[in-house]
């Protein structure tokens, strides 16, 4: 091989080096420090944001003389205002599952991580928590000082400071937590008290520990590597989803400004890396789209600011489908299959949510027959079978009950009393007999109905069918 | 490689190169590691403090927590009893009918009696009072010896050990064939052989048996010798009899006392309040 070739080859090689050479893995090995920049898109987060202000307030409620929300672990009843599920009806859960994660891809498909962005967790506890860092440590230039000075008396104070609030935060988010679980009054109580029991405080380190190291130091590292969600999300984009997008066919060529005037021929980005400054999670939205886009926005506020500066139009990085970075046709969502599957699964699963929670019922019953033995003659020639009948009140209140059942005919029932008494929230157990004369009896399994009526509620009634056995004919 | 100069120096490697550029480092293992493999010989010097573990010469380190595996099963157990101490106290001043009236005693004893039920009762009468052939069915009301709660208590606490003599020497076969066909069709009473025979001294003028006695309802179809062929099953205990020393093809039919040692009257009562609930107490 001559000197010649190789040295085109090194230059191709070199090329190809060149060509990813800005591009690095994000492993947190530099804390990010991003720049707050007021903006519609920061107003927007703050409003979202807000929402999570129920997660705190939300277990103070009364409804009547409980609390109005409180998943009831240890009673197995979750109570939503007027509503107690049991756990029979809990696949009421599963609707409400099916209904956010297609929400989810929905809002997804339409426009990008919306709930990444602006709703995640991670993300709005991060935001806050960086808040309370610009508020005490100054702004990026700031902190990164601080970063780099040496340990004295002022940068302990401010670093003790910090820390403190952020535990906090994470105290308060985990007491947040276990407030759906538990009377909320009672666990104040319990707390000051240091009376709580093992799970409360459990929980609470979790959470504190959990808030404190995910908010304030695993940050945006989170979302790269430990969140399936983000790249679940990720990989649910079209072509027609909306992102905050870099208009290249505006931007490009970049270049700074030289004595405050933009170089002929250049494009409207002037290079000033605003868009990079405020970016909570470090990526640079001129790349296009990547993993690392949470989608917040926040650097479409940045880039407006300054093109309202340098008397541009702005716009520069707005919400935009690649179709149109393409010059294709925008296609209205209702004409995208993908979203209108979406909606008709979402509108499924809420018909399905509605439908359950209007027919609650009063009652839930279970007929277990007796298997050892399946029946028994009797002397009068009669043959017998013995159930376990399951009868749970799912009301609040007492009830009292009569179990009656039709089958072959001269079917007599035995052990249950007229009137029965079913204690509020509670699954009552009841043997009853049923004794058939053998001549009746047309073959050797006959349907048999049993069914729950009750004093109170005329119109609620809940039936079950079982067998009754009987000897081979 | 023997070689005293080192090809790649200044790179914390060994020395040792393979195949021109193969070479062992001496790099520090990862953090990571380094913190589980300590954790793990932490972990286990405390738990073999805390727990019974190292061997001695005759015996073994008891730990520091004196725990036993046995130790816990008793808490347990004490544990249980505990939650059953106010039920088993009342029982054991209520007579068996009392228990049987109380709605909520009556159904912890159907749920603890189970075990009783399943360790003295159900390897002759089946783990659901189904009988075998021989045993009587307890699912049922047909009762040798009365159906009441106190005649169940009697039954377990005294055994029972029924008698009908051997009839071959004075009914002949073609008299037992009448007899029995009579009964497998529920007429007996109408059979002149019947009365003839005796058979009316213990089974009663209708037929259907004396609790005393523990002699059976010939009447209901309910057979504790159950058979294929019933009819000669019937005609086997007419000739053979039940329990009846003089004949060696006689019926063994002994229901064994589990009072005094075997069971205490508290469970023996339970007992009796839980077969009375399979399904045919009276």
């Amino acid at each position: 091989m001559d000197k010649q070739t190789n040295q085109v080859q090194q230059d191709q090689v070199d090329e190809l080096y060149a060509e990813a050479i800005h591009w690095h893995v994000n492993t947190g090995g530099e804390t990010i420090h991003a720049k707050r920049v007021p903006g519609l898109f920061r107003r927007l987060k703050w409003f979202s944001m807000s929402i999570w202000l129920l997660y705190f307030i939300g277990p103070y409620l009364r409804w009547g003389d409980r609390q109005a929300v409180l998943l009831d672990i240890p009673n197995r009843k979750f109570h939503i205002f007027d509503i107690t599920i049991m756990p029979q009806d809990v696949w009421l859960l599963a609707m409400v599952l099916l209904f956010f994660s297609i929400l989810l891809a929905a809002i997804t498909s339409l426009s990008g991580r919306v709930f990444c962005g602006y709703f995640c967790f991670q993300t709005v506890w991060t935001d806050i928590f960086t808040l309370i860092e610009e508020k005490l440590e100054g702004n990026p230039t700031q902190r990164r000082k601080l970063e780099k000075a040496p340990w004295d008396l002022h940068k302990l104070r401010i670093k003790a400071i910090k820390h403190t609030i952020w535990i906090g935060i994470g105290v308060f988010t985990g007491i947040g937590f276990i407030s759906w679980f538990v009377d909320v009054y009672q666990l104040w109580i319990d707390i000051v008290n240091f009376d709580a029991s093992m799970l409360v405080w459990i929980t609470i380190i979790t959470f504190t520990l959990g808030t404190y190291i995910l908010a304030g130091f695993m940050r945006e590292q989170t979302c790269f590597w430990l969140c399936p969600y983000a790249r679940i999300q990720g990989v649910m984009y079209d072509t027609e989803t909306i992102l905050p997008t870099y208009d290249y066919h505006r931007g490009e060529p970049r270049g700074k400004l030289k004595k405050g005037q933009p170089i002929e021929g250049n494009g409207d980005c002037i290079s000033c890396n605003q868009c990079l400054a405020v970016c909570p999670t470090g990526v640079d939205i001129r790349d296009g789209q990547q993993e690392g886009c949470i989608t917040c926005g926040l650097c479409l506020d940045a880039c407006d600011t300054v093109m309202d500066k340098i008397g541009r139009p702005r716009g520069l990085i707005r919400y935009a489908s690649l179709d149109e970075m393409q010059g294709k046709p925008h296609v209205p969502f209702i004409r995208r299959p993908r979203v209108l599957i979406y909606f008709g699964i979402m509108i499924l699963a809420i018909s399905g949510l509605i439908y359950g929670l209007s027919n609650l019922g009063t009652f839930d019953l279970k007929v277990l027959h007796e298997r050892q033995p399946l029946f028994v003659q009797l002397s009068s020639g009669a043959i017998q079978n013995k159930y376990q009948l399951k009868v749970l009140n799912k009301t609040d209140h007492d009830m009292h009950i009569s179990i009656v059942a039709e089958g072959p005919k001269g079917l007599e029932i035995h052990g249950v009393r007229e009137k029965m008494l079913l204690p509020a929230g509670h699954l009552s157990n009841f043997t009853v007999y049923i004794r058939v004369p053998k001549q009746n009896l047309g073959s050797d399994r006959t349907p048999v109905n049993f069914r729950i009526q009750s004093f109170e509620v005329f119109d609620d009634m809940t039936e079950y069918m079982s067998m009754f056995y009987g000897p081979r004919i | 490689m023997s070689d005293d100069k080192n090809p790649f120096p200044g790179e914390n490697n060994t020395g040792h190169v393979w195949d021109d550029n193969l070479r062992e480092l001496l790099n520090d293992p990862p953090t990571w590691w380094r913190i589980g493999f300590h954790a793990s010989w932490i972990f286990v010097l405390v738990y073999t403090l805390l727990y019974p573990s190292w061997p001695l010469i005759n015996t073994h380190f008891k730990g520091i927590m004196g725990w036993t595996s046995l130790g816990e099963y008793k808490q347990d157990l004490k544990a249980i009893e505990e939650v059953r101490a106010p039920y088993e106290t009342k029982l054991a001043s209520m007579t068996a009918a009392e228990i049987l009236a109380d709605e909520s005693l009556s159904s912890y004893v159907v749920r603890s009696a189970k075990v009783l039920f399943g360790d003295n009762c159900s390897a002759c009468h089946g783990a659901g009072g189904q009988g075998n052939p021989s045993y009587p069915v307890l699912a049922d009301d047909d009762w040798l010896y009365g159906g009441s709660v106190t005649d169940i208590q009697t039954t377990i606490t005294m055994g029972r050990k029924g008698m009908m003599p051997a009839h071959k020497a004075m009914v002949s076969e073609a008299e037992a064939d009448k007899l029995s066909a009579s009964i497998v069709a529920g007429n007996v009473v109408t059979e002149p052989l019947y009365m003839e025979k005796g058979c009316v001294g213990c089974h009663g003028v209708d037929g259907k048996g004396m609790a005393p006695l523990g002699s059976a309802n010939l009447t209901d179809g309910i057979y504790r010798f159950a058979a294929a062929d019933q009819t000669y099953s019937v005609k086997h205990t007419i000739m053979h009899g039940v329990n009846d020393a003089s004949d060696t093809n006689t019926r063994d039919a002994v229901m064994p006392a589990f009072g005094g040692t075997k069971l205490s009257e508290t469970d023996i009562k339970k007992l009796a309040v839980y077969v009375h609930k399979l399904g045919g107490g009276q």
